[in-house]
């Protein structure tokens, strides 16, 4: 198919930054999203234009490394990350826009790349349980309920992507915050810190400045893995919870 | 074998004379070097060695350790784990990875589980058997000492990750689940769904930030490492990019550690991530540390088959697969091209278990890969035509769902059911799988000793990126167990020792290594952006790839791999006069950075073959025509190759030239085993 691709180009993160449009043709079906991004960069470098910046690692929806508004929206049009999106998603003819994720806590370093250390730092700021190497009981001593575990595993599947940001009208990141909130809060071992994790990693995320939450849902519409939005019940829950307990 | 002549014990070989009973089919090509031991392992029993090289590692004073600095570069399960435990020791840790956060490195995509000799089922697990089967699966080329080791510690692991929070999968009464895995008769691979990886890392990556709050780890993403500062014999530093704003940084320690991954991708398509290099490794090498084995890859029976030229990578369906899904092709060729499901049960050929009975479809991957190859060189693979042949084999799930019902082959492998569909847009549970044999993980790598101390002092490697565990071939679920071994309970206690007689004297950013190291660094970014020629960086990674694919990947020949070596050499002359790199140096620059990379992958890739040239045997992933027996199994020759080849950089060290390549011999003694050819009939 042949396409037209309207595309962000901003050559470092004080640059103003603008759409250049570009035409790729002889994309197959079976192109990945970003497959298609490497044909159009084998043209510019072709042609002598440098190619364009974006971010991807694994290229199996795993790692979060890859991002990208397409049409306005995180990951584009389906429930998967950038580079698991392929082009038999789109039609011949098409026109696609792309653009970085934009957030004022994800500053845009170069073209589609973006800066997501903040989402490092709230982990940091609690996002953990702590267990020195070495000091660990016999992992069968402590029985997990399964629905305990399978919840946690649920919501532990979240790949720090930053799509929920992206789509937020707020710029909140409270799914991913929820979801570790409740990853950890799901497990036994993970009680001891429950109450002084929930204060001290939402005083980092507002820190960042990412947003506050107001139910609009876009994040969890958004989100490549399919956390639920009761994560940011959760989140809420313990928070009020900590700050009753005098955290 | 139909079309494989020419590959019986005594044919081929025209181009040297057989010396006093041994070939040397490398002749020419690299020159032979003093043997080298591993001088730490402690002797005596086996099952004590460990706990003799705890007990005599020096220790350091907890007062003394934040004195001591220590670059880690990598943050996967072996240098994330690194990093973490070697912060709550107190020591003082910079940590490098070139992602935008360290939880990305790619063992976040592994998948099936890790290994551990729990013995929660009663099945007859033990650490002896978990070190008899890793020792067994790698085809006898491993060194049994640190095997033993990793076997000992596996336990440790789980009951450390979980004390972390990872989401292991659970039975109903809240006890952890676990599940057998390729290559074994045991129980003992703990899983979370299909993410175990991803769980794993995190847990690491959690452990670690915790330590980046408390001030004892600095980290540094989206920085790569473009070489090794060596002053007077000891690693001291690493010179790094940042990838960001280009700026040229040196960073200096009292160690060096390298986890730096593996190198598959210099096959160009493999189930790596994209940014997986050898670049840490080989800058490294080119500065005296032995790369051992190179040639041992491992090609991964159960990948989604190549759909097209454009492909930039491979995705890997978790081996976990087979042990519900049944592989199998078409009797007759000319059913290749029907719906599978209308080829009748009598009309399929569900090979594995027919050859291997005992095994069947969880035969060691090795196995399953060559013979996947075999059945599409017979004409009988199916799917797309990709030149000459149909390369796929199909993994079929329709027993497994009549046995236990859809829902629970849901339950285990959705994620990935989920992510075949979303890339073939075929739904596995209606159509069987197709899936093809993919490169996945390297056993060779840099060498090291029991402590996991490379030829160069104070450089330590550990995770893929060593070459210490695996032997020729690594059974399922072993790499994340040697990740998190190395990281988590090895490496710690080996540093120590070493670090006990620092800190170091202090070396200035002007010491003549700090500024060579510097200096060469500089140039040979200049040197990319400066030749101006013709070629994408991509355009040159895709030909050498297709160059160790064909002459250096399931099989190899001695013709095969004196064609590719000098085909690699010609490829390399090209890549340094007629590269095309654009942007700047003092910027993101995507395109530099993989000309780095690629221009150590073709360095590598030479040696793969040389390596792979010297070997004339079979064993695990490295498989020698010229070796085989009478039904085409793998045919080791212990009394000419029981040995680590530990490869010096015989080149010079500021230039290109690879020079000859001086080999090492170290010798492989079984003293708690004995060597068997492999059988798993
Ligand atoms: C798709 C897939 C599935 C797998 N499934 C399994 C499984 O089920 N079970 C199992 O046991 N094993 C599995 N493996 C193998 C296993 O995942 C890896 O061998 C293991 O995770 C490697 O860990 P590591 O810490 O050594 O390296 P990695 O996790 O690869 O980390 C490498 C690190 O080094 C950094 N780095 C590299 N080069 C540089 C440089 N020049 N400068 C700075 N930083 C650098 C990277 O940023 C990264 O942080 C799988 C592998 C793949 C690819
Ligand atoms: S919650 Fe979802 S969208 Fe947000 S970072 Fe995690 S995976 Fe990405
Ligand atoms: S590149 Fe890893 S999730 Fe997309």
């Amino acid at each position: 198919m042949n396409l037209t691709l309207k595309i962000w180009r901003q050559t470092d993160a004080v640059d103003k930054g603008k759409i250049h449009t570009y035409e790729v043709a002889g994309i197959s079906q079976d192109m990945s999203f970003l497959e298609m991004l490497d044909v159009l960069n084998e043209q510019l470098n072709e042609l002598g234009e440098e190619p364009i910046a974006f971010d991807s690692d694994c290229r199996e929806g795993i790692c979060g490394m890859c991002s990208l508004m397409i049409n306005g929206e995180p990951h584009g049009p389906e429930v998967t990350t950038t580079c698991q999106l392929h082009m038999r998603s789109f039609n011949d003819g098409d026109t696609i826009t792309i653009e970085p994720w934009r957030s004022g806590a994800f500053p845009v370093v170069k073209d589609l790349v973006v800066d997501r250390s903040a989402f490092d730092r709230i982990i940091q700021s609690g996002g953990y349980i702590s267990a020195n190497t070495g000091s660990a009981p016999e992992a069968n001593s402590v029985p997990v309920p399964r629905d305990n575990a399978v919840r946690a595993f649920n919501v532990a599947t979240c790949i720090g992507c930053g799509a929920c940001v992206a789509a937020c009208p707020n710029g909140s990141a409270s799914l991913f915050l929820g979801a570790k909130i409740t990853h950890l809060g799901e497990l036994p071992q993970g009680q001891p810190e429950r109450w002084s994790r929930v204060v001290d990693m939402t005083a980092q995320h507002d820190y960042e400045g990412f947003g506050g939450c107001t139910n609009i849902g876009e994040c969890a519409a958004a989100c490549p893995k399919e956390i639920p939005l009761d994560v940011i019940s959760q989140l809420n829950r313990d928070l009020r919870t900590a700050m009753k307990h005098g955290h | 074998m139909t079309d494989m002549p020419d590959t019986t014990l005594t044919s081929d070989h025209s181009h040297d004379e057989p010396s006093a009973g041994a070939y040397d089919d490398a002749s020419g090509y690299y020159t032979l070097g003093e043997p080298i031991a591993d001088t730490k392992a402690p002797a005596g029993d086996i099952a004590d060695r460990w706990q003799t090289r705890k007990f005599e590692a020096r220790l350091v004073n907890p007062a003394n350790r934040r004195k001591l600095s220590i670059i880690i570069v990598g943050t996967g399960l072996a240098g994330g784990a690194a990093a973490a435990t070697l912060g709550e020791a107190g020591y003082n840790v910079k940590s490098f990875c070139y992602q935008d956060s360290p939880r990305r490195a790619h063992s976040i995509a592994a998948q099936g589980g890790i290994n551990a000799a729990k013995n929660y089922k009663e099945d007859g697990d033990s650490t002896h058997r978990l070190f008899y089967d890793t020792v067994k699966g790698g085809d006898y080329r491993s060194r049994e000492s640190n095997v033993y080791r990793l076997a000992e510690v596996s336990t440790n692991i789980i009951d450390q990750c979980v004390a972390q929070g990872v989401p292991f999968a659970r039975e109903y009464g809240g006890l952890l689940d676990n599940r057998s895995f390729g290559g074994v008769q045991v129980s003992r691979t703990f899983y979370a769904r299909g993410q175990t990886g991803q769980q794993l890392l995190i847990g690491a990556y959690q452990a670690m930030e915790r330590q980046v709050k408390l001030g004892t780890v600095t980290e540094y993403t989206r920085h790569e490492m473009l070489e090794v500062i060596v002053a007077d014999g000891q690693a001291r530093g690493i010179i790094a990019r940042d990838m960001v704003t280009g700026a040229i940084e040196t960073h200096l320690a009292d160690v060096v550690v390298l986890a730096s991954g593996g190198y598959g991708n210099v096959f160009y398509l493999s189930t790596n991530a994209m940014g997986s290099n050898v670049t840490a490794a080989w800058r490294a090498h080119r500065k005296g540390a032995y790369m051992a084995n190179p040639c041992y890859t491992q090609i991964h029976p159960t990948c989604i088959p190549v759909s097209g030229d454009h492909q930039s990578k491979l995705t890997l369906m978790s081996e976990s697969l087979r042990n519900d899904g049944r592989i199998w092709v078409p009797k007759k060729a000319e059913d290749c091209a029907k719906d599978p499901r209308d080829i009748p049960e009598e009309d399929r050929d569900y090979y594995l278990e027919r050859i291997y009975p005992s095994f069947g479809n969880l035969v060691p991957r090795d196995i399953a890969s060559r013979q996947a190859k075999n059945m599409c060189d017979e004409g009988r693979g199916v799917g797309p035509m990709v030149g000459d042949f149909r390369r796929g084999v199909y993994l079929d799930f329709k027993d497994a769902i009549a046995r236990l019902g859809k829902d629970a082959i849901e339950e285990k492998y959705d994620n990935l059911l989920d992510m075949y569909e979303r890339i073939t847009g075929e739904n596995p549970y209606e159509v069987p799988m197709r899936i093809y044999p993919a490169v996945h993980y390297v056993m060779g790598g840099l060498w090291v000793d029991y402590d996991l101390q490379s030829s160069i002092k104070g450089l330590f490697v550990t995770g893929e990126a060593n070459f210490s565990d695996h032997g020729a071939n690594r059974l399922g679920a072993s790499a994340l167990m040697q990740g998190l071994a190395d990281g988590y309970f090895v490496l710690p206690h080996t540093i120590r020792d070493y670090l006990s007689d620092g800190p170091f004297e202090e070396i200035g950013e002007d010491h003549p290594a700090v500024t060579e190291a510097r200096a060469d660094v500089e140039a040979r970014i200049e040197k990319f952006l400066s030749i101006n020629g013709s070629r994408s960086v991509d355009s040159f990674h895709r030909e050498l790839g297709h160059i160790m694919w064909e002459y250096c990947g399931m099989e190899r020949t001695a013709e095969g791999l004196r064609k590719a070596i000098d085909m690699i050499r010609e490829l390399k002359r090209e890549f340094w006069s007629d590269l095309k790199v654009l942007g700047t140096a003092d910027s993101l620059n995507q395109s530099l950075e993989k000309a780095g990379r690629v221009a150590d992958f073709i360095e590598l890739g030479e040696l793969m073959c040389i390596d792979a040239l010297n070997r004339r045997e079979s064993c695990g992933g490295h498989f020698r025509g010229e070796s085989q027996t009478e039904d085409g199994e793998a045919l080791r020759h212990d009394d000419e190759f029981a040995y680590v080849a530990a490869w010096e950089w015989g080149g010079d060290a500021a230039s290109n030239d690879m020079g000859t390549p001086i080999l090492h011999k170290e010798d492989l003694v079984y003293t708690a085993i004995e060597m068997k050819q492999r059988s798993y009939k």
